[in-house]
């Protein structure tokens, strides 16, 4: 009874946030990203891959269908593929539970990950959810657990990791699976600590404010690039031309990437993660950073 | 002077321990309080401790939050990080204030957490964190999503140079902390009654339209759930570290 009324909730949502802008403001790109229709993980898959084998589970609890794995062939590459998966349409929606995985989706992601580790596969990630869902037995079930130790692998994890935010890019359940040696945007996702929505009741006070928290929260492709949060922007065309272009980013990195020594593959994405924040008064952290990679087995 | 304990509302008298004798609530320590509890007198030698938040996004008021908060709590923001002796043994500290800003995870917690890591790392010295945090600071946008990454990136590092780290959980750890270091301990110690959770309750309950059941994301909680290994009661934590720290030492492997 609960899951239908929040069903019917978020189908209201989706109702009054779907329909075409053609504006680029932050808030435009807000609503462009939850739109209904926008391609999804599975369509990006499908239309980059040659042939694709879903692989479910967790083997620990379940199957969450709200994030989807598998192994493509990629002009001749195998590559794991993991991502959020909102549905097409409402049926799939309320399936997908809108995108919002549980802890067995971040388990599922974390397990093909070292599967594609141990088997010397790249891994991909579609980022596109409004977080994790925040219910009963996904607290019970530790969400946070199965999140923070995908941060944790995935910083380490010795195969290329690249990951493209398609659409929402909400919070820690996106950043479960962002994890990686690049990160790109399309042209009008937004990846954000929090969503506008949540930004304005708790510290504008005020729920109606979410196109103002939009802007200040500077959550959008150019922001986050002006940021180096992101290596780069993907432009947003037809479905098809999309997926080529992020086709050709996964050919073009992976021909890099898969010819670089793992231990500097993963030294240089520590390095990269060590490096984001802003304070003053902080001291010199790359001596230190090296030095601790001396005392390591595997990256020293 | 009687504190006035929020939980049952009596006037109680308090000891070092600030636990309520009448109905065992955990009152919050200072930084102070708490060093006097856990490290051996006079071993403490901060790190970092003019590190400052700036305004990453550039939002407006969070200047003057900062100043206000610094004010308000005597600190510069969230956590206190340094060198330390546990019954004399050497250990890295950081222990995380509820009292600046709701112990929000921004750049300067995140890098102070992650620093007190790597030197962990360097020194082969355990590291110890304490909790207090209602998770990502949002007025740091993105940049504090990111310290969820960063902090968690250091644990792989603890981990691949096989250096221990101990998390005690204290009132209230939820969000971005919860879901990045606080839950990558060898040992994660709970104090009892704290809230520990990834979402808050009232946006739990907000999706699932119901109210929460009784103890629902308590320490005892998380302990039934498999997510703590131990509940263990403030006046010994000193000696339940010491413990740990002493049973994670390694020996080095005999050749030959």
């Amino acid at each position: 009874m609960a899951d239908l009324k929040q069903s019917l909730d978020t189908i209201e949502t989706v109702v009054k946030t779907s329909y075409t802008c053609e504006g680029t403001s932050s808030w435009d790109c807000v609503l462009r990203s939850r739109q209904q229709g926008r391609p999804g993980a599975k369509t990006f898959i499908d239309l980059i891959c040659d042939s694709f084998m879903e692989l479910h589970g967790d083997r620990l609890y379940g199957d969450d269908p709200a994030m989807i794995g598998g192994i493509g062939m990629v002009g001749g590459r195998a590559i794991t593929f993991i991502g959020n998966r909102k549905g097409a349409n409402f049926k799939e929606n309320v399936l997908c539970n809108y995108g919002m995985s549980n802890p067995e989706g971040y388990r599922k992601a974390l397990r093909l990950a070292k599967q594609a580790e141990k088997f010397g596969r790249p891994v991909v990630c579609f980022i596109d959810t409004p977080g994790a869902y925040p219910g009963l037995g996904a607290e019970e079930r530790g969400i946070g657990q199965a999140i923070a130790e995908n941060l944790k692998v995935f910083s380490t994890l010795k195969t290329p990791v690249l990951c493209f935010i398609i659409g929402e890019g909400g919070s820690g359940g996106a950043l479960g699976i962002g994890v990686g040696d690049k990160l790109y945007m399309l042209e009008h996702a937004v990846y954000s600590v929090i969503t506008p929505e949540g930004f304005a009741s708790i510290l504008l006070r005020d729920p109606s404010k979410a196109k103002e928290a939009a802007e200040a929260m500077k959550m959008t492709s150019h922001h986050l690039k002006e940021f180096s949060v992101i290596h780069d922007i993907i432009p947003e065309r037809s479905t098809e031309q999309t997926a080529q272009a992020i086709k050709e980013t996964i050919i073009r990195d992976l021909d890099v990437l898969c010819n670089k020594p793992l231990d500097n593959l993963v030294r240089y994405r520590l390095k990269k993660i060590r490096g984001i924040g802003e304070v003053s008064g902080g001291k010199e952290w790359w001596q230190p950073l090296l030095e601790v990679f001396t005392k390591t087995e595997s990256l020293r | 002077m009687p504190d006035l304990c929020p939980h049952c509302q009596k006037e109680v008298a308090l000891d070092a321990y600030r636990i309520c004798p009448a109905c065992n609530h955990y009152f919050p320590l200072t930084i102070a309080q708490r060093l006097e509890l856990i490290v051996d007198a006079g071993s403490f030698v901060e790190m970092s401790a003019e590190m400052r938040s700036r305004n990453p996004i550039s939002l407006a008021g969070y200047e003057d939050k900062l100043k206000e908060n610094e004010k308000k709590s005597s600190l510069n923001d969230a956590v206190t990080i340094g060198s330390c002796t546990i019954e004399g043994d050497n250990a890295i500290i950081a222990i995380m204030s509820f009292a600046f800003m709701g112990g929000s995870m921004g750049s300067v917690v995140g890098e102070k957490i992650t620093q007190a890591m790597i030197e962990g790392a360097l020194r082969g010295w355990p590291v110890i964190i304490f909790t207090a945090s209602g998770g990502a600071r949002m007025q740091e946008g993105i940049f504090s999503l990111m310290q969820m990454a960063k902090t968690a990136s250091a644990a792989a590092l603890l981990e691949e140079t096989k250096t221990p780290l101990f998390l005690v959980l204290t009132n209230p750890t939820t969000g971005g902390v919860t879901a990045s270091f606080a839950m990558l301990g060898d040992v994660i110690l709970a104090e009892p009654g704290a809230i520990i959770g990834f979402a808050g309750p009232r946006v739990i309950e907000g999706t699932i339209r119901e109210k929460l059941p009784e103890g629902f994301q308590r320490s005892e909680f998380q302990q039934s759930k498999g997510f703590v290994d131990a509940l263990v009661s403030r006046d010994k934590l000193k000696q339940t570290l010491s413990f740990l720290i002493k049973t994670h030492t390694r020996k080095e492997a005999a050749h030959g």
